[in-house]
């Protein structure tokens, strides 16, 4: 009874005239959802309570959104929050409270019109004023909140009668209903224009019971939601099972209905338990390694394609990834995104090419450190020594520095000149540059400014038509990937562990673990 | 003895004020704050410092920590900086599944290696000594994990036992002793050979000594003689090794917490340690001191009421 399913989430298949109108086409795909027609499985069962265990989840974890971090809150979050737009499984976007959205011309001003009769579990009505508070909780100087870069481009925000909110951005972006999906956005309900971060109150399909943070929440069904053909569980128990052996023992167990975040190295010895079937999903999640490109010798152009030739991307998705992933082409666009340049050319392992580029540098050997630790990715320094095998041949000495998982992000990456990095990735171009590739953004780790992307990333931005956009963002990856100050060996796909009790859509969301999130409500039990 | 009682208290209290001192100081000097931890790869500088003024981490070190002890003064712990939920409400559970467990290992472990130990005195030297020192002498020297997922091989993956130990608050007794058995027995195996070589050793020294050789002359039996004449005076260092594994087993289990998934303290100080949740992790290492402090003073207690020398001094 073991098979395996991958799923290639297509993000965005979705014309630009479509998103910019959202309400009639797809407020009628929120009612559908993905459960559409190509359901192979049998139609969803409401009932019983789903187990599910997570490999994150800290004690210190809460109920504010300013701090949601690990896959446990961000799931949990999920579960009980309503957001204004969802990611549906496809990739595409769809109204959550936000049952439609209508842009101006240049994109800076979106008219978003709330769905109505939509309730807190606490009994009380969403309203934009609701809406409001809870974005502006993560702006203003006194935000605490990681997504503060996030909705850093909102200006205003006023309401316009009980169901409708006007948001003015600094600049026009055609994705800004995109961002509204962002995990930590949720509504929230609001008193004197602000909303309580420690509240456990939400819109969203599941009622918390009880949470000990790090340990278990527990959940009911919300009897009132107003989504159909979503939510089949009754209760939903989730549980933080850190231990990649005691979550996978768990599992094969029977004391848990489904893992996230198995264990690579033991994927095959899951696979041939009897009643469990391993889910992969490939989207956005990818490893990078990012030089500082201010600093010598990474500021020379010549030294980073050396670098981006000298390692065998192939071999790393093969030993570190146990082949669950794709290999990457020097930029942070999967081929699951909207604009994925296809027709750009795989770089592969070339130690010639990287000795060309070498000489061209006027160097004859390189010798440079690569910091790594298991807290950028899983693997991440046995990844750094096989890159510094593979980059011996080319006479480029890479010293692998082990560094502590302790305050890796604080101490270690955007610190030393070269590190290893996880990123979730972005469900969109522009989000996905704008985060980490733009000129003087927070997390721009490689210090990159190049002045004809960060040119085309504005005009991008706000550009009105598909096939215009599309050039642009492929040039974008294309610059990244010859000239940028990243190596992208590859794409890490999400894979779980389900019981064969547990039925899920045909498509599985690749946009986040666990169905972009929301397994919990999209999932039920055969 | 009431005497030696309230001074050992008093140091104790000093113990565990210095500890409280050393705890905040080791945590000022771990690279990265709350706010840093917390907003891990999303920080900003902007961020953290909103954070830090919200949390009161502007203020200079000795000023928070004046107030951190203002508050324990008044038997208030305070809050956790990571979720503002009061520590004495965080512990309380916590510290209640620690205890359980510990006490469920104990009450399998110190009866059976007391009896392992006074048996491998008495054939010592034979196949049963032997087997019982290679069999305990191994379990301690494989690391816990491991032996709780050979445990989990056989006993689990049957269907014997659960392979996490998940208490839920309402659980009876009978149901939470099956669930968190596989754990206490990780542990039994884990304190067992010490305390079993410990009885062991000291009972065959005194078997060397001429009053028991006196009572095998006037024959007395074996049983007798170890049970009767050598027990009595050999408690005194078991009492203390018992003491030093109990608290073990209170304090240093955090391995077995995350392999069976408990929700003990050592999870908690191990989760607060890595967010730099000051708070938290002072409170938990407040409780494992006392811990220390109080078996041992215990142990120390029983040892000289074993010994009628010092409780009747003349």
């Amino acid at each position: 009874m073991t098979k395996t399913t991958n799923h290639s989430g297509q993000l965005g298949g979705i014309s630009r005239r479509r998103l910019l109108q959202g309400a009639s086409a797809l407020g009628a795909a929120a009612v559908v959802g993905p459960l559409g027609a190509r359901v192979a499985h049998a139609a969803p069962k409401r009932g019983g309570t789903f187990r599910l265990a997570m490999g994150h989840g800290n004690t210190s974890d809460s109920y504010d959104p300013a701090t949601w971090d690990n896959a446990y809150v961000q799931v949990f979050a999920t579960a009980r929050h309503g957001y204004l737009t969802e990611i549906a499984a496809d990739g595409s976007l769809v109204g959550e409270l936000a049952e439609s959205w209508e842009a101006s011309k240049d994109a800076r001003t979106w008219t978003l019109k709330l769905r109505s009769g939509v309730r807190y579990h606490s009994g009380k009505a969403v309203t934009a004023e609701d809406v409001i508070a809870s974005l502006n909780y993560h702006r203003g100087e006194d935000s605490k909140s990681a997504a503060k870069p996030i909705v850093k481009g909102i200006t205003e925000m006023r309401a316009d009668g009980p169901g409708v909110v006007v948001v003015t951005l600094e600049a026009g972006n055609a994705d800004f209903p995109f961002v509204l999906s962002d995990y930590h956005l949720p509504v929230m309900p609001s008193s004197g224009g602000k909303i309580d971060p420690t509240s456990r109150d939400g819109c969203g399909a599941y009622v918390v019971d009880s949470y000990e943070p790090g340990v278990r929440a527990t959940m009911k069904r919300n009897p009132e939601y107003w989504k159909s053909g979503r939510a089949h569980f009754d209760a939903v128990e989730m549980l933080a099972i850190v231990d990649p052996a005691a979550r996978q023992n768990a599992l094969v167990t029977g004391e848990v209905d489904a893992i996230d975040r198995v264990d690579l190295n033991t994927v095959h010895l899951l696979k041939r338990a009897r009643n469990v079937e391993v889910v992969t999903t490939t989207g956005t999640q990818h490893y990078t390694f990012a030089m500082d490109t201010r600093a010598a010798p990474f500021d020379d152009n010549n030294v980073r394609m050396a670098l981006k030739y000298a390692l065998d991307r192939e071999e790393l998705v093969e030993k570190i990834l146990n082949g669950y992933g794709e290999v990457g082409n020097d930029h942070p666009i999967g081929r699951s995104n909207r604009y994925h340049a296809a027709s750009l050319e795989q770089r592969t392992y070339d130690p010639d090419k990287a000795r060309h580029y070498l000489k061209k540098a006027g160097l004859d050997k390189l010798e440079v450190s690569l910091s790594a630790a298991d807290a950028a990715f899983t693997g991440a320094v046995d990844a750094a020594v096989l890159y510094s095998e593979r980059a011996a041949v080319a006479g480029i000495t890479v010293n692998v520095v082990r560094e502590p998982n302790d305050g890796y992000w604080s101490n270690v990456w955007m610190k030393k000149p070269w590190s290893a990095v996880y990123w979730g990735g972005r469900p969109t171009e522009d989000w996905m540059f704008t985060t980490a590739y733009a000129e003087g953004a927070a997390w721009n780790d490689t210090f990159w400014s190049h002045q004809r992307f960060n040119a085309l990333l504005a005009e991008a931005r706000s550009e009105l038509d598909d096939a215009r956009r599309r050039a642009m963002y492929e040039e974008m990856q294309a610059l990244v990937s010859n000239e940028g100050g990243v190596v992208v060996p590859m794409f890490a796909s999400y894979v779980m562990g389900l019981s064969s009790k547990v039925a899920h859509p045909e498509q599985v969301g690749a946009n986040w673990t666990l169905d972009g999130f929301r397994a919990i409500e999209r999932w039920w039990f055969a | 003895m009431l005497q030696m009682i309230a001074q050992r208290l008093a140091l104790g209290v000093l113990t565990l004020f210095l500890i409280s001192v050393l705890i905040f100081g080791a945590i000022e000097l771990l690279p990265g704050d709350i706010a840093e931890e917390i907003l891990g790869q999303s920080a900003t500088p902007e961020t953290v410092e909103a954070f830090r003024r919200e949390l009161g981490l502007d203020r200079p070190a000795h000023l928070r920590y004046l107030d951190w002890l203002g508050g324990v003064a008044q038997g208030d712990l305070g809050h956790s900086l990571a979720n503002r939920r009061p520590i004495a409400d965080l512990i309380a559970g916590r510290l209640a599944n620690t205890l359980f467990l510990a006490l469920y290992a104990a009450v399998i472990a110190v009866p059976l290696s007391l009896a392992l130990g006074i048996l491998a005195a008495l054939y010592r030297n034979s196949l049963y000594d032997r087997a019982v020192n290679v069999f305990t002498l191994s379990s301690i020297s494989f690391p816990e994990f491991f032996v709780a997922y050979i445990l989990i091989f056989f006993l689990a993956q049957s269907g014997l036992f659960p392979s996490i130990a998940r208490v839920t608050p309402g659980a009876d007794l009978a149901d939470k002793l099956h669930r968190t058995f596989l754990p206490a027995l990780t542990l039994t195996l884990v304190v067992t050979a010490h305390m079993m070589r410990m009885t062991r050793a000291a009972i065959i020294n005194l078997l060397a000594s001429p009053y028991i050789e006196m009572a095998r002359l006037k024959g007395v039996g074996p049983a007798r003689i170890v049970l009767r004449h050598a027990l009595p005076n050999a408690l005194a260092p078991i009492i203390n090794v018992i003491a030093l594994n109990l608290a073990y087993l209170i304090t240093g289990v955090v391995v077995v917490e995350v392999v069976f998934v408990y929700p003990g303290l050592g999870q908690l100080m191990v989760d607060s340690v890595s967010k730099r949740d000051v708070t938290v992790v002072q409170a938990a290492a407040l409780i494992f001191a006392c811990a220390y402090v109080l078996l041992n003073l215990v142990a120390d207690v029983l040892s000289t009421l074993s010994n009628p020398r010092l409780v009747h001094r003349r």
